[in-house]
Order: structure tokens, then sequence, then C-alpha cells
């Protein structure tokens, strides 16, 4: 790759890489790079001005992503990357704020801002690469490792009963839902781009092979394998019940779109907010600490 | 008319004065999660920061109120969250995450008794290390450390300032005592505040937006201006990119630290009561600093020669001036609501042995009298 860089041969997304971080860390046949990819044909496809998008990460392997991305771009603490997102976006609502991390940084650590960005209506886009499992530190059980699965932790088969993401993600209030795995790469493409143009708190679970440590202890068979069982073992249903999709070893994969509503944003609240008091001092004459 | 900083005398409490100095010092942002004794700050924001344009906004946690701060300081917005105790050491993860990426953020601790819940309602001063060391990692961060309402409104306006001029969490350090007190304060005209604004980088071709040199705390860019920054809480170079080399550890870490150290001289701030003739100088800060002082003026009257050394920066400790006193004096008393964290500090500086220490360990202050007798034992 590097040889080719150096011989000037360019790419049309070249531009929406940070050429000096790569080459990237994820493993062979990782479903991160899939994600990444989908994300910025997306950004590409619907020409959105790149100075105005910031991507937030957590930790973990998908962690990395923030700084692949050539955007405004930001690798917090584990767990945080919502609440971070949840500043900068008040800070500046003009700004599209993407946050894209991991099933254990979303769901475990960091599960009480999930559920409470997408209570408010937070104007983010949450991308959850699901691995089933904490890879970075070697392949761990997690909140989505399926029931009986294998993992470093669980060597006796996890025995603890994993998150819906789609039911969670419904029943805390976000106003879109979609989940897609790595073999979705089109749909996955499209998914992002309709969730770009909506506002308030969006949620795409993204269900990303993990052949060196995940599907090792599974038996899953190489990447390519593992592809293909994906094709195989998932199957598009749009709008099924959230309640009805849970992911169970020994049963299909429902990917599709589950929600798309509308209800009011959290940052035009604000705005409005900000317009009734300016009014209602605008009326005032003269304001002093001790009319509070 | 302007709205942000409300010229004017008032009788009001010290949180807020405080929220009211972050306001004239050009905060925009807060976020903070409810806790005794520093929700009255936090109600005040609410209520004041979408009169000039600002944000608040109650988070689920303390994990969440540090971490946003930092995501809409690096958006260009001047941030600031408040709490007590169990939700200082909540946020000390991300404090790390803002020395880490030198973020500039306040942080209001009104501290309360611990350890744990401790005495939710009642004053104490024994997050005093946990400010300094409380979050993992080699760094150096700035506490100050208010004893009126009026330092309260003038030392969040200097932790802003010093926040933007070092890129570094500072910590304002009240406690129950001044939260709640109820006392004058005087909102100067705008025109008399000194306010520092971020600097900015002046073009994008070369920028780094973090350095190794001390001297040298480079501008920060912010996100949606076109630079495409970069940040980590990884060990990283110039550029922000993750190095894991011991040689860019070693100088990063030198560098987080000695950018403060090195400033040490410009930073601190104390004041001196009556220590020039004195045989025994008290050392304390914050709500002690009241009945030490009358103690003093008592004391005084009573023929007994002692003075005070206030500290109104705790970190980076003023090594120099709690020197400066205890070469003139023969002994020195602390006072802290603590069992004996500055005192470790003090007895670094002035040495094992001539340090008399006078603990309260949260609630009650130290009583003018009770400061006299316990002065009058030590001789015998």
């Amino acid at each position: 790759m590097n040889g080719l860089i150096e011989a000037g041969v360019t790419h049309p997304l070249d531009k929406y890489l940070r050429r000096e971080m790569i080459p990237h860390i994820w493993c062979t046949g990782c479903g991160n790079g899939v994600l990444l990819n989908c994300f910025i044909r997306a950004l590409r496809e619907l020409n959105l001005d790149m100075d105005k998008i910031v991507v937030v990460s957590g930790i973990g392997c998908i962690g990395r992503i923030s700084g692949y991305v050539n955007l405004d771009s930001f690798h917090t603490t584990h767990g945080r990357p919502i609440a971070f997102a949840t500043g900068v976006k008040l800070a500046n609502p003009e700004l599209q704020v993407v946050v894209i991390s991991g099933d254990g940084d979303l769901f475990a650590i960091g599960g009480n801002h999930f559920i409470h960005a997408a209570r408010r209506n937070m104007d983010l886009l949450v991308i959850c690469a699901n691995n089933f499992n904490y890879g970075m530190t070697g392949g761990q059980y997690g909140p989505t490792t399926p029931l009986t699965a294998r993992t470093m932790t669980s060597p006796y088969g996890n025995i603890e009963h994993p998150f819906n993401l789609v039911h969670l993600a419904w029943a805390s209030g976000a106003v879109y839902v979609a989940r897609w795995t790595a073999v979705h790469v089109t749909r996955l493409t499209e998914s992002i781009k309709k969730a770009l143009g909506k506002k308030g708190f969006r949620f795409i679970e993204v269900i990303t092979p993990c052949p060196e440590i995940y599907g090792r202890y599974n038996r899953m068979g190489n990447a390519l394998e593992i592809m293909k069982w994906l094709r195989e073992n998932s199957v598009i249903q749009h709008f099924t019940d959230p309640s009805k999709v849970d992911i169970e070893i020994g049963r299909k994969i429902v990917v599709g779109e589950f929600v798309d509503k509308e209800k009011p944003v959290f940052t035009d609240l604000i705005a409005d907010l900000k317009r009734k008091v300016k009014d209602r001092l605008e009326a005032e004459s003269k304001r002093t600490l001790t009319k509070i | 008319m302007r709205r942000d900083v409300l010229t004017g005398e008032y009788f009001t409490e010290g949180d807020i004065a405080c929220a009211e100095g972050a306001i004239a010092a050009g905060c925009r942002f807060f976020a903070g999660y409810p806790i005794t004794p520093s929700s009255e700050l936090a109600e005040h924001m609410a209520a004041r920061l979408p009169e000039v344009d600002g944000v608040f906004i109650q988070m689920e946690d303390e994990l969440g109120s540090m971490a946003a701060i930092i995501g809409a300081s690096w958006t260009g917005v001047k941030a600031m969250t408040a709490t007590s105790g169990p939700g200082f050491s909540l946020m000390q993860e991300n404090i790390g995450l803002a020395v880490m990426t030198e973020t500039p953020c306040v942080i209001v601790n009104i501290m309360r008794g611990g350890p744990s819940t401790g005495q939710p309602t009642k004053s104490g001063q024994q997050d005093v290390m946990q400010t300094r060391w409380g979050s993992h990692g080699d760094y150096e961060i700035i506490a100050l450390c208010p004893s009126s309402v009026q330092e309260m409104f003038d030392l969040t306006i200097e932790a802003f300032n010093l926040s933007e001029t070092y890129r570094v969490p500072v910590v304002v350090l009240g406690d129950e005592i001044i939260g709640h007190l109820t006392e004058k304060l005087v909102i100067p005209n705008p025109e008399e505040i000194q306010v520092v604004e971020r600097r900015k980088p002046l073009e994008r071709g070369n920028y780094s937006p973090f350095s190794f040199n001390p001297e040298d705390v480079p501008p920060m860019a912010c996100f949606g201006e076109g630079f495409r920054v970069y940040a980590t809480g990884l060990t990283h170079d110039e550029r922000g990119k993750p190095n894991m080399s011991p040689e860019t550890q070693t100088k990063l870490v030198k560098y987080l630290c000695d950018k403060i150290r090195e400033n040490t001289d410009k930073i601190v701030k104390y004041k001196e009561f009556m220590v020039d003739d004195a045989d025994l100088a008290i050392v304390t800060y914050g709500s002690p600093v009241r009945t030490a002082l009358s103690a003093v003026k008592k004391g005084r009257k009573e023929g007994l020669k002692i003075g005070l050394l206030k500290l109104s920066v705790l970190w980076p400790f003023p090594e120099k001036a709690v020197k400066r006193v205890s070469d003139m004096v023969d002994e020195i008393l602390v006072l802290e609501m603590n069992y004996g964290q500055i005192l470790r500090e003090v007895e670094r500086i002035a040495g094992l042995g001539r340090v008399r220490f006078f603990p309260k360990f949260g609630e009650d202050l130290h009583k003018p009298s009770e400061i006299l007798k316990f002065i009058s034992r030590c001789g015998k």
C-alpha cells in the first residue's frame, strides 16, 4: 500500500482518510474496515462539508476509527464517547456529530450514557460495531455475547443474557434504529446516509466479524467463512417488532430498519428555550442577581 | 446592557458568586449532576446560561458531566462543571483525559466531609490530595482555594484564565461553608475584569495541536474550524498521533508536568498577615482562614506574636511562600478540615518537628478560642 502512495496512486476516498495514521491496527478479516468504508462512502455520496462533521469514539478496536477519518475527531475514555459528543453538539449545534464505538464501550461501561442520550433525543448518530466480545483485550464476554458462546472469560460457555440492542434503542427513545452486518455493504451505506439526513438520536448496529478472536474461540472458520455465514444466517425483515429480534445462536439474525420516526430534538428544544428567555429579558428593563 | 457581567453589590452566597464569576469569565457551557452542597451552583447556571446564549445540561452522572465539558471545550466554548466529593471521585477518569488532551475546563468541588457519602450537608477539606493525585498517571493540575464569597467570584475567573493559558483543567476547591455562606459580593464593571480568551492557531498548514515544550503551550484549534484536529487519551506526538515509544512517553509526561511546574511562580497566589515579626505562623486555606485570621487578631491583642499565611492556590504547591515564612518563624501551625493533607506538603518544605497540626474532621470550623488555646499549649 505504501508503495502505491509513493507512486502517487490515489483513490477517490483518500481525502476521507488521514494517510499518516494508515496502516490501521485492525486484524485481517475484521469487520471494522467494512464499517469505515461504508461510513466514508456515505459521506462522499452525500457530499457533506467535511469541516462540519465530528467523529467521536471510545476505547476498543473500533475506537481507533476516529484517528483514521480525516475529520475533526476525538478518541475518548472507555464508555464516554456519547457524553463527550453531547458536549460537542450542544456547544455547536451546526456540527453533524457521529459516535462510532463498540458493543462493550457503548453498552457495558457506557450504557448509562446511551440510554440517557436516546431519552433526551440528543441529536447524535451512534454507530455500534458489535463483534460480540472485547476484542482488544483478548476476547472476553460482553453485554452482547450470545448465550453459550465461548470467550476467554466464559470458557464453559456464556451464561449471561445479552442485550437486544435494537430493542434497547427503541425503548430508550431513538428516532431511527437499524441493524446490518458487515456483508450488507450497500444497505449499511444507504442506512448511514439516511441516518445522516435525519435529526435526533439515531442508532445503527453493525454486526462485525472478529475472525481472529471471537471467531476462533467459537470455531467459526476464517474471515471469508464468517462473511458467508453472516450472509446465510441473516434475514432482512424491516420494522419487525424490536422485542423479537434478539440475537441467539442457532437463529437467524434479523436485520433491517426497525424505527424511523420524528420527535422534538434536544438541540431544537434548547434553541426554543433560549428564545423564550431572550423575549422575557427584553420585556424587563434591568436584570440583577436579586431578581433570581 | 450586558447580561454576562451583572455589575453591582450583592448579598449572596458562595455557590452563586462562583457561577457569576464563571459567566463573567466567558463560561457558556455547564454540565453537572445534582449533589449537595454544590447544587445551588447548577441551579443558578440553569437559570443564567440561557440568558447569555449559553447551554446548561443536567447529565446522567458525573462521568458524563466531565466528558461533556471536555467535548464542549473542544468545540470552542468555555465550559465548567460543579460537584462535591462523591461526584469528584467519578470525574477523576476524565480529568485525566482533559490533562492528556490539554483541554481547558474548570471543575468546582464544593467539599464536604468524607470518605464515601460522609457528611453531605457539612463542610470538609478532605479532597485536597485527591485533587492533586486523583486521576491515574503522572500529571500536574491547578487548584484554587477561595475563603470568601468575593473570592468565589474572583478565583473562578482566575480559574478560567489559568485554564486557557496553560490548557489544563483547573479545580476551584471550595467547601460547604464558603459555598453556602452569604455575604457581600461586588461584581465590578466588565472592563475591570481581566479575561483570557483562547488562543487560536493562525494557519492550518503546519498546525500541531499539542506540544512537548513547556515554554510554548500551543494555541487550540477547535471542532468545526476546518483544522481537522484529532485528540486521543493515548500517548501521542505533537500532531496527536498515537505513539507508544518510550521517547514520546517521556517527552509528553515531562511536558504535561513541566508546563505547570515551570510556571509555578506565575500561578501561585497567597496572602500573608502579620508574619514579619511572628514567632508562629498559621498556614491554612479555605474557610479556616476566616477563624484563623480572627485568632491572629485576638492573639496579637493578647501579645502573642502570631501571623497567618493564607494559601489561595494549593496546586501547584506554593513552596517558596511556605519556605519564606518558615524561615522567619520558630513554629508553623497547619489548620485544615482533614487529618493532615496540606500538612504533608508544609512538613516537606519546613521540615518535620517544627510543624504543629490542628485538624478538624468535618462540619465545624476551628474556633478562634480553640486555635489560641492550641497555640498556648504549643510552646509547652
